[in-house]
């Protein structure tokens, strides 16, 4: 009875600070700029189905991908005992459904279940130790980037930890489990394929070891699915959930396409309009807002932007996949998109210690994002398309560039130079306009 | 290669006559003004020429389609240019539109129409491919029998517009061998040029993204590097020209393959 209230008061607390920080981060993700990507609901029901369900483009990279998966499908299999296991907890119970289904058809699909999760988890068990030493014996390159140094290894490592320890509780679990039926204490399951090879090492253990065993095996997988929990919304691990709405908020349009700025475009045509009369001063609007090119902090950026941020797990495909990284530049494209969440946390912190309108005086670029990286970008779009989840870390290098131009006016001299060639002669070099067509006339002769 | 000269229609005569073309060929400032991708603008001239398209050229009215100031952040100049050059376009009620180079093609198709330039756009690839499919364009074999040619994914074409098939169709025409690189399509490495990066020198790093790139399509022993734009065609030649190959290793745009085939 103690275990039932300790388990229903810890299960309700884990489940209401969950509910809190994802409160939380829904906030700062809506501190971004709005945009409109509602439209097309059918198209992006078929992008995420495909992209974050199917784990289409994980298939990129075969074994990782198969790795992948077994954790992946586990983990959404495993939540099926997981009710199980919590109605046990909360009514102090064991095997509460099994023996609601025992006998009937229900229970044969009881037992398929169970031995589908029992397989599932060796798998992952196994692919589990295998991204541990890709990390931490083999060094892969991706996972040893400066931008990975200290806390981003470490959380890394301790989730794949945590998914160790899940597995073993719930093999202990299952395994003490299957002794105590051979002894006679519980009810009997049908085989059980892993756990009953499992028992066999099990012989000898007194009954009460094996009930301590399954206990330990019990409150172990528990509390550890709780503090996995608890701990996603401050990791990168947290895509688990953002992959499904950040792919369903993809973006549909051709990757070479970008946004045109229409509070640009209204200036332009003012600008060029022969009947405009250049004095005259537009009736200021006073709910206007000051417009502002680009972004220099997070805020500038669309909340689908930021969205992006908390849905990296960091994986790296994108930066292995940039030309700019793989020549020795300093441009990461992961590094940007921790950069913005690593921003957009710390604006959070400061809005809930210091109110909405606080200014730390920093900023996503500059303090956290150099020119050097901005610069080194070529716009080949390999990021967005190695990405997994449809992370776009190409528009927050725009964005960011845009702010450098157009607010600051900074840029290396040689844009400068192109950009004032384009003004004056309608091409990035310095020709005469009236030239454009000499190849035409060296082809009539 | 013949030399018979060939008078380049303009968009301005045209409609001095009365009279209009099916399909504006949009040069390009690298196709006008570089020297080497002049020669590609004039390959693709004697294919529209030879299969007898009513095709014709902005001139002097062209002007750059701000592709290279939008990449760089500088949303002000991409958007004159665009609303000069939209005006232009409407005026000679244009509908269809060739590039020769991928940057132009993606602004020109992708980020026209919002601005109220809306025209069928394709890359020149694209109008090979569909004159081939049409037998308008009969490509004459022979003269790449037994040679090697790799093809190089442009980024603004391939990742950006999602157009790989039509290049390598019109390079499988000229009965060469087609190998491709590890990277490749989609996961087509950069030449090192986009993003206003061709107007500038490099951020400090340990390689030029172009030898890198030069590098991996070398190790496929191509006797040609065939290319669909004029920022890849420099950045390649450079490349091979950085390990001493350029005698043995040619890069040639597309355009130019074809024609050389058709000895246009």
């Amino acid at each position: 009875m103690i275990g039932a209230i300790i388990f229903v008061v810890v299960f309700i607390s884990s489940f209401a600070f969950f509910t809190f920080k994802i409160l939380k981060i829904r906030r700062n993700i809506l501190l971004g700029q709005n945009v409109n990507l509602s439209g097309n609901k059918g198209e992006r029901l078929k992008t995420m189905l495909m992209v974050a369900f199917g784990q289409s483009k994980m298939t990129a990279r075969p074994v990782p991908f198969i790795l992948h998966f077994f954790i992946y499908a586990a983990f959404i299999i495993t939540q099926i005992e997981l009710i199980e296991i919590v109605i046990d907890g909360a009514t102090d119970h064991h095997r509460s459904i099994w023996h609601i289904v025992e006998g009937s058809f229900l229970g044969s699909i009881y037992t398929f279940t169970i031995n589908f999760i029992e397989i599932l988890s060796v798998l992952a068990f196994v692919a589990t130790i295998l991204f541990l030493s890709r990390r931490n014996i083999i060094r892969l390159a991706r996972f040893q980037k400066p931008e990975m140094k200290g806390w981003p290894s470490r959380d890394a490592n301790l989730i794949l930890f945590g998914e160790i320890t899940l597995v073993t509780c719930i093999m202990l679990m299952n395994s003490s489990d299957v002794a105590l039926q051979t002894m006679g204490v519980f009810q009997r399951t049908d085989t059980l394929l892993v756990s009953s090879q499992l028992a066999k090492l099990w012989e000898g253990v007194s009954m009460d070891n094996l009930m301590l065993m399954e206990r330990i095996g019990w409150w172990g997988h528990m509390l550890g699915i709780l503090g996995f929990m608890v701990y996603l919304p401050f990791s990168k691990h947290f895509h688990i959930f953002l992959a499904f709405p950040n792919t369903y908020f993809s973006n549909l349009k051709p990757k070479g396409q970008l946004t045109n700025l229409s509070a640009v475009t209204a200036e332009v045509k003012l600008m060029l309009d022969p009947n405009a009369d250049p004095y005259a001063v537009p009736a200021p609007d006073p709910n206007a807002a000051p417009v502002k090119f680009g972004a220099k902090d997070v805020h500038d950026l669309t909340w689908k932007n930021l969205m992006d941020a908390y849905s990296c797990t960091e994986c790296g495909r994108c930066t292995s996949e940039c030309p700019a990284n793989i020549t020795g530049k300093k441009l990461s494209p992961r590094k940007i998109m921790m950069d913005t969440r690593d921003r957009l946390e710390v604006v959070g912190k400061n809005i809930d210690k210091h109110g909405k309108d606080h200014k730390d005086g920093k900023s996503l670029l500059g303090d956290y994002i150099t020119e050097e990286e901005l610069w080194a970008c070529t716009s080949c779009n390999a990021c967005v398309q190695a990405c997994p989840v449809n992370i776009n870390p190409l528009e927050v290098i725009i964005e960011l560039r845009r702010d450098l131009i157009m607010e600051q006016s900074k840029a290396p001299s040689s844009i400068n130079t192109m950009l004032n060639n384009i003004q004056n002669n309608g091409a990035p070099w310095q020709f005469s306009p009236m030239d454009r067509a000499n190849w035409a006339q060296e082809m009539n002769t | 290669m013949s030399t018979t000269p060939i008078k380049v229609p303009t968009m301005a005569a045209l409609a001095a006559a009365g009279e209009t073309a099916d399909i504006l060929f949009w040069v390009g400032c690298a196709g006008s003004f570089d020297d080497r991708a002049k020669k590609v603008t004039k390959a693709v001239v004697k294919i529209l020429h030879h299969v007898g398209l009513k095709y014709a050229i902005l001139g002097t009215e062209e002007s750059c389609t701000g592709d290279p100031a939008k990449r760089a952040g500088n949303e002000f100049y991409f958007q004159m240019q665009a609303l000069q050059n939209i005006q232009v376009l409407n005026m000679y009620g244009v509908k269809k539109i060739v590039a020769a180079c991928p940057h132009c093609f993606n602004t020109l198709k992708n980020e026209y129409p919002e601005l109220g330039g809306t025209y069928e756009v394709v890359h020149h690839s694209q109008l090979l491919q569909q004159l081939m499919d049409e037998g308008k364009l009969k490509v004459a074999g022979g003269s790449f029998k037994g040679k090697k040619i790799t093809y190089h994914d442009p980024c603004y074409l391939g990742r950006a517009n999602g157009v790989y098939e039509a290049p390598r169709d019109v390079i499988s025409k000229l009965d060469a061998e087609l190998t491709e690189m590890k990277r490749s399509k989609a996961k087509g490495l950069c030449c090192g040029a986009g993003g206003a990066q061709m107007f500038k020198e490099a951020e400090k790093g340990n390689k030029e993204v172009n030898v890198e790139r030069a590098e991996e399509a070398m190790g496929t022993n191509p006797d040609i590097i065939a290319v669909g734009c004029p920022f890849c065609n420099t950045m390649l030649t450079d490349g091979v020209k950085h390990f001493e190959k350029e005698a043995t290793v040619k890069v040639y745009d597309m355009a130019e393959l074809i024609a050389q085939a058709n000895e246009l």
